[in-house]
């Protein structure tokens, strides 16, 4: 642009500069409001979940200890108790951390510090590619593989059981936790290893020791993603669970968890029973907040 | 005693190796050796007819659409929710918010976020059950993934590249357009394609809000089924385990090949800014 010689021209590049200013204030605005909506949509999700689940204890005089303690849950008699489910849902997730944990991080040490660098180029990748399979696919291999060899080894009158969604779960699990703790152990700096190894401890203390604690951080999140992949996981369960309402006293006992629940009888519920599976909603909302809350807890006390 | 208890970790890890490959070499092999079988152009490409046989191309087609709508909406807003929050938002309680917000929506189970369809988009929004109404839901599913991958795209360009831009008079937006974006394009790209493997892979939010009506669907606002749904539809429903494997065959192809092109998309971005 050359030098305004004249009146007009100022005036035309002020038109163009006030023009350029609008548009740059313009588009922040839409960049904020884009930025906005996952609040917007966060709120939304919590209000409508929380309205509609809320609605039977705070209008229609439902009692929120029965919906939590009793142990019935029969919609056409208007009764929905939903512990058994609670306990399911509780004995399951332990239980798949308890199997999915240690094998899944101690796989991560294999392929991050004992494997050779060529087999961990295969297994790494090979497991990263699992991490995306779609959980029906765990569940569908579930129930051809695991229940029928439960059913065969324990004598069982029906394989789907507790145990059956614990080890789905616990192999669902794995892809996320491998993967995740794989990469935490890898950043751990080199000299962490050298001085231990320096100061005459053996390889196996040194990861113990040494680059376990160091990569503490990064295995508690690899464990929270895992933990929020089983917890979460429905159709997979569904087809593993049998469920059955009761609270379960054993392993091998058919149950059904808070998200199948919810899946199984969306479909045709209506009125107060689909309001109740809000209800449900909630509780597994929850149960999943106060675990992450007890997870971050656990890896701050850690980093201290 | 710490020469027995070095051994016993040690053999522990091995095994626990083993196990985890030999789970998941087992899973893929299974599925691949029961469903190959069922494996034909009539299969993939075949019209599905309800009493067995037929084809699978209504659920392919379902989840095409699925995954296209979703895209076309949560890429655009994913992209500039990102670029806000990176090259425009001053630190603080707002970013904070937004950045809180987003972290949740990623811990927020699918049957929740079906829940949250089946009440806001299938009946408030009188969408009934539809491609739309399972593709809004999963906008809002894949939204954080695009938004933290863009994040961290934009990341990597050099504050150089900007401050060289501005200083040759440009505008923030025209640096924006014409600099950042460009240069970050790969790391979003690999962003988007991993939603892609997402969205396909979902389940439990798309039957609580598409439906399960096996027909080619005729338009976006019909009820369908994607791959996903009718894999557990057919397991539940008719206990026909082949056929489950034969649609995760399909599936697991897809997201092989959509992970390749997210791998290979990003080895080449690290080769050009390398150089």
């Amino acid at each position: 642009m050359s030098i305004p010689t004249t009146n007009k021209q100022a005036e035309e590049i002020g038109k163009a500069n006030k023009r350029k200013y609008m548009l740059e204030r313009a588009s922040q605005r839409v960049f904020l409001l884009c930025a906005l909506l996952s609040v917007i949509t966060l709120l939304l999700i919590i209000g409508f979940v929380f309205y509609k689940g809320a609605h039977p204890f705070v209008a229609e005089g439902y009692s929120f200890i029965d919906f939590i303690f009793g142990s019935d849950w029969v919609p056409s008699e208007d009764k929905f108790g939903i512990f058994p489910m609670i306990v399911a849902s509780i004995y399951a997730t332990i239980g798949a951390l308890i199997i999915g944990v240690p094998i899944g991080l101690f796989t991560a040490i294999f392929l991050a510090e004992i494997a050779s660098e060529r087999l961990a180029k295969i297994i790494s990748p090979a497991v990263q590619l699992l991490a995306g399979i779609p959980s029906v696919l765990y569940g569908v291999f579930g129930l051809a593989i695991i229940v029928p060899f439960l059913q065969d080894t324990f004598g069982l009158v029906k394989g789907q059981s507790l145990i059956a969604v614990i080890l789905v779960l616990a192999i669902m699990m794995l892809p996320t936790i491998v993967t995740v703790a794989e990469t935490a152990i890898r950043a751990v700096p080199q000299t962490y290893r050298e001085g231990s190894l320096a100061l005459g401890v053996s390889q196996i203390g040194t990861i113990f020791k040494v680059i376990v604690p160091a990569a503490k951080s990064g295995i508690m999140t690899a464990i929270v993603l895992g933990l929020g992949r089983a917890i979460g996981e429905t159709m997979a369960v569904i087809l593993v669970a049998g469920n059955s309402l009761i609270v379960p006293t054993s392993l091998t006992d058919s149950v059904r968890p808070l998200t199948t629940n919810i899946a199984l009888e969306m479909g045709y519920a209506f009125g107060t029973h689909q309001e109740m599976l809000f209800a449900t909603g909630i509780v597994l909302f929850s149960f999943i907040l106060i675990l992450n809350f007890v997870l971050a807890k656990i890896s701050a006390k850690g980093g201290s | 005693m710490r020469q027995f208890k070095d051994n016993l970790l040690r053999v522990l890890i091995w095994l626990s190796a083993f196990l985890s490959v030999a789970v998941l070499v087992m899973i893929v092999g299974f599925i691949f050796y029961k469903g190959i079988g069922l494996i034909n152009f009539n299969f993939i490409f075949g019209d599905y007819s309800p009493d067995g046989g037929g084809g699978i191309w209504p659920m392919i087609v379902t989840t095409i659409y699925t995954v296209l709508i979703s895209l076309v909406i949560a890429t655009p807003i994913g992209i500039l929710a990102a670029v806000y929050l990176q090259e425009y938002a001053k630190q603080g309680r707002l970013v904070r918010l937004i950045r809180f917000a987003t972290e949740s929506l990623t811990g927020i189970p699918s049957i929740i976020y079906g829940l949250f369809g089946a009440v806001f988009f299938v009946t408030t929004l009188k969408l009934g059950m539809s491609i739309l109404a399972a593709s809004l839901t999963l906008t809002i599913i894949v939204l954080p993934v695009i938004i933290r991958t863009t994040e961290e795209a934009l990341k990597t360009v050099p504050r150089s590249y900007r401050e060289g831009s501005l200083a040759l008079g440009t505008t923030k937006l025209q640096t924006l357009y014409k600099v950042i974006l460009p240069s970050s394009m790969p790391g979003i790209l690999s962003g988007i394609i991993l939603s892609v493997g997402r969205i396909v892979g979902e389940s439990a939010a798309i039957f609580l809000t598409a439906g399960t009506v096996a027909a080619m669907p005729d338009g976006i606002l019909s009820s369908a089924r994607t791959l996903t749904v009718h894999a557990y539809l057919v397991t539940q429903e008719s206990g026909d385990i082949e056929l489950a494997a034969a649609v995760g065959i399909v599936l697991i192809v897809l997201i092989l090949a959509i992970n390749l092109s997210a791998t290979y998309i990003s080895k080449k971005f690290n080769k050009a800014t390398n150089k």
